[in-house]
């Protein structure tokens, strides 16, 4: 069925359609019209969960946690300071291999207040063992989450996934949505480790130096294992619903001599100023990375490659940046771009890609070259 | 691709008005995107939404900078906002307005979008809907077609005196 | 003093406030600021408050002001109020706070910042809702109101947010509304008069959140006031004594149906909730009047 629906408004219908027992959730500009669609599609009567509306981000998670190791499917939304005010949380959630499915639409963080996009609010969550996917459109929005539910509830995985949005630039924008007949695609919860009376177990309890190592590894282990499932799931949306999705999505990147690495609406973006760049003879591409964790093996040998940031690690560098380079272990022209909803046009992307120095960092708006 | 800027006040319905526009369009067969540009939530100030039209996918995200069209929903924001600000050399204006005005340089349309609203009786906690009228003069100057405007309407409004007045001010809107 | 006419002239919110046309929250705050004058910082964590100051560089309100995230406020201001009085200093430090980051997020921190005897004034002024994120409900959404998250009206009743601070047993603590300043200019010196955590909640009627047109604020706080809905008192080491308009309404409340009617976020609410909201509004006034007259 066709449709029209903002970034927002398109993971609420996919969260109603998978059908969560409960949905746990505190508002935070831009993330409000989520739980708002939602809590009005359970009034309703449209979408039989049950909401809590929990006093914090914090509660929020704990709640999902709670909800989550009785074996019921759940889901939350947040932002920004809503996701760091959930950080313990978080960490619990993915610790107590719960597939809990969370939207996030990043915002940056304060103080200033400042509710426009940046990505290092989900970025500084990569240690947690969620795994994270970024999308760049409102339709990528919807499929995304539908499929986040299909990922984390496979027995190999049995972690919980964030989908990522950029605040206002794709969660408040309008556009085409196309919604799918589930069917058997998203298969029942059976939570292996759920409670059960007749089999009581002590959760999370005390656990010494011998042991607890064995724990993280075995988080590690299913994130590894998730690359499978995560390329079967996709293959299998695909099949049925005809729409092609991969851990990144390359733009002209074949012959490119230099490739754009960006995520979000950006990368989007990014093959605008590529088209552009393609005029002038400049053979240009564009990598949106889609899955930043488990973080994946990307092809960009013998290519040039300008890495846009909307975040930045203190003290070391731009979080994708740094992440490439650990992995191609080859100099990259870092772009720090988009920092607090800043502006970039797919001119300014042609720009950095112009003006490239590798091996250099470049502050968008701060540098006085390019 | 044609771009276009939507100057309103908070409560007006200055978003929705792009929402509508871009369903719209999406109606007659084309790919539009709208957006606004939020501060926080706040009655009474003064926004701008935008909307994107054109006949292939739209990845741009970024602000519109140079809009082909400016539409003013309130003309009380002129005393604060540049609203001609990057038009497009031959780009048009269109005020919500009983009488004509003058934008130099510029092509303008005007409609009385509020006294149509108020003789429709639209008007929602003290304020005249104008995003619903708008769509009509919008028919008028041919960016949308007036069956599709009429199907976004009743897609998002079950009163059917948004339909009349969109057909009030299409009637009236003089090119 | 009884007259507007007597309250100092000096304005510490200036001009071009990001404030909705009606809203509450900056009026009440003229007269906090105009009653704690400049030695003052504010607290102020994520609510409407925050973007009422405006956007850098430029700022609104002519005290200093700390915005902190949501729920840590009082915390904060704990920190605040104690490194000030420990360098001699005798600045006021008033939390100024909505119903979401004082009935939720934030009440760890206030609960822990009172018991503590923090030498600070808390205010939450109160509009019944999230209004920053565009009117999702609190806790302090009264029964029956329509929010974004309740859209067929709540089903739980308003938290007793004064009882709980009762329960910490501060030196003061009040109710005000802001239709009525001169109450609550009287009501902020005399808080600021104690030395250890006081306690103000002001009823902030909101055009957008209840949905009424912006020129009826005052009408809907006194409203409020009149219908017995809201009542206007204060606690000085836990003794009661109602202030006069609320004396009024206690003997003479108008009905309830004048203060719904002409909020849109009651529209439609059905006869029984009203049935109750009146029993337990009648319930509360009984318990005050009885706790006022006691000796």
């Amino acid at each position: 069925m066709k449709k029209i629906a903002t970034g927002n408004k398109a993971v609420a219908e996919a969260v109603k359609q998978v059908i969560p027992g409960v949905v746990a959730a505190y508002p935070i500009t831009p993330q409000t019209e989520i739980v708002e669609q939602i809590a009005e599609f359970v009034s309703s009567g449209e979408l039989k969960s049950k909401y809590i509306a929990v006093e914090s981000e914090h509660s929020a998670m704990a709640a999902c946690i709670g909800a989550s190791i009785t074996g019921t499917r759940t889901f939350t939304a947040t932002s920004s300071h809503g996701l760091l005010y959930m950080h313990e949380m978080t960490n619990w959630a993915a610790g107590a291999r719960l597939p809990i499915v969370m939207a996030n639409v990043n915002r940056s963080l304060g103080p200033g207040w400042n509710i426009w996009a940046e990505h290092t609010d989900a970025l500084q969550e990569r240690d947690t063992g969620w795994l994270q996917v970024y999308v760049s459109s409102v339709q990528e929005a919807y499929d995304a989450t539908l499929m986040a539910f299909r990922i984390a509830e496979h027995n190999n995985v049995l972690l919980p996934v964030m989908v990522n949005l950029d605040g206002f630039t794709l969660s408040h924008i309008m556009q085409p949505l196309e919604t799918v007949n589930l069917g058997d695609f998203i298969p029942p919860l059976h939570l292996a480790h759920a409670i059960d009376v007749t089999k009581p177990t002590a959760y999370g309890g005390l656990t010494g130096p011998d042991q607890q190592f064995r724990f993280r590894w075995d988080i590690e282990r299913s994130m590894r294992d998730s690359v499978k499932v995560i390329e079967e799931t996709e293959t299998e949306f695909n099949k049925r619903f005809g729409r092609k999705y991969g851990f990144t999505e390359d733009y002209c990147c074949e012959d490119a001599e230099v490739v754009i690495v960006s995520m979000g609406t950006l990368g989007k973006e990014a093959e605008v100023a590529v088209d552009l760049l393609r005029k002038e003879g400049i053979k240009a591409g564009s990598m949106r990375l889609r899955w930043f964790r488990p973080f994946p093996k990307l092809d960009l040998e013998g290519k040039q490659v300008v890495v846009i940031d909307r975040d930045y690690s203190f003290g070391r560098g731009g979080i994708l940046a740094t992440e490439i380079m650990a992995q191609t272990r080859e100099a990259v022209f870092s772009v720090i771009a988009g920092i607090g909803g800043q502006e970039v046009t797919y001119d300014d992307i042609a720009d950095f890609v112009r003006n490239r120095r590798i091996g250099e960092e470049f502050w968008f708006g701060v540098s006085d070259r390019v | 691709m044609f771009e276009i800027r939507i100057h309103s006040r908070g409560g007006q319905g200055g978003v929705t008005a792009a929402r509508l526009l871009a369903l719209s369009a999406i109606h007659d067969g084309k790919y539009a995107t709208a957006c606004p540009f939020y501060g926080a939530e706040r009655r009474g100030a003064p926004i701008v939404s935008f909307v994107r039209i054109d006949d292939k996918p739209i990845k741009i995200y970024s602000q519109i900078k140079k809009p082909d069209m400016v539409i003013v929903l309130d003309a009380s924001v002129m005393d604060v906002v540049d609203v001609l600000q990057g038009l497009k050399t031959g780009g048009k204006v269109l005020i919500n307005s009983a009488h004509a005005k003058e934008f130099s340089g510029f092509s303008s349309g005007h409609v009385d979008l509020t006294g149509i609203a108020l003789k429709e009786k639209l008007v929602v906690a003290g304020s005249p809907i104008l995003n619903t009228p708008v769509l009509g003069a919008l028919a008028k100057m041919g960016i949308i077609s007036v069956d599709s405007a009429k199907v976004a309407i009743r897609e998002m409004f079950s009163d059917e005196r948004n339909v009349k007045a969109a057909e009030a001010a299409y009637k009236e809107m003089k090119i | 003093m009884n007259t507007i006419a007597e309250i100092p002239k000096e304005e510490y919110i200036l001009k071009c406030t990001s404030a909705c046309a009606g809203c509450s929250d900056s009026l009440a705050l003229r007269y906090v600021l105009k009653a704690a004058g400049p030695d003052t910082t504010l607290v102020v964590p994520a609510c409407c408050t925050s973007v009422i100051q405006g956007i850098y560089p430029n700022t609104a309100f002519n005290v200093p002001v700390y915005n902190i995230a949501f729920g840590a406020a009082a915390a904060c201001a704990s920190g605040m109020s104690n490194a000030f009085r420990a360098a001699g200093k005798k600045t006021n430090v008033i939390v100024y706070a909505g119903d979401g980051g004082t009935l939720d997020i934030g009440i760890q921190a206030m609960s822990g910042a009172f018991e503590r005897g923090t030498d600070f004034l808390y205010i939450c002024y109160d509009n019944e809702a999230y209004g920053n994120t565009g009117m999702q409900r609190s806790s302090g959404t009264p029964l029956g109101a329509k929010t974004t998250t309740t859209p067929a009206g709540k089903t739980d009743a308003k938290k007793d947010i004064d009882a709980i601070i009762a329960a910490h047993n501060p030196p003061y603590q009040a109710t005000a509304c802001a239709a009525y300043p001169q109450d609550l200019f009287k009501k902020v010196q005399k808080a600021l008069t104690f030395r250890g955590p006081t306690f103000i909640h002001i009823l902030a009627p909101c055009p957008p959140g209840w949905r009424y047109s912006t020129e009826k604020s005052v009408e809907m706080g006194k409203l409020a006031v009149k219908t017995g809905m809201w009542v206007l008192w204060e606690r000085e080491y836990g003794k009661l004594t109602i202030t006069p308009p609320s004396k009024a309404a206690m003997r003479k409340p108008l009905p309830l149906e004048d203060y719904l009617a002409p909020q849109g976020r009651f529209k439609g609410i059905d006869t029984k909730t009203v049935e109750i909201i009146k029993q337990r509004l009648a319930k509360n006034l009984a318990k005050l009047a009885a706790e006022e007259a006691e000796p």
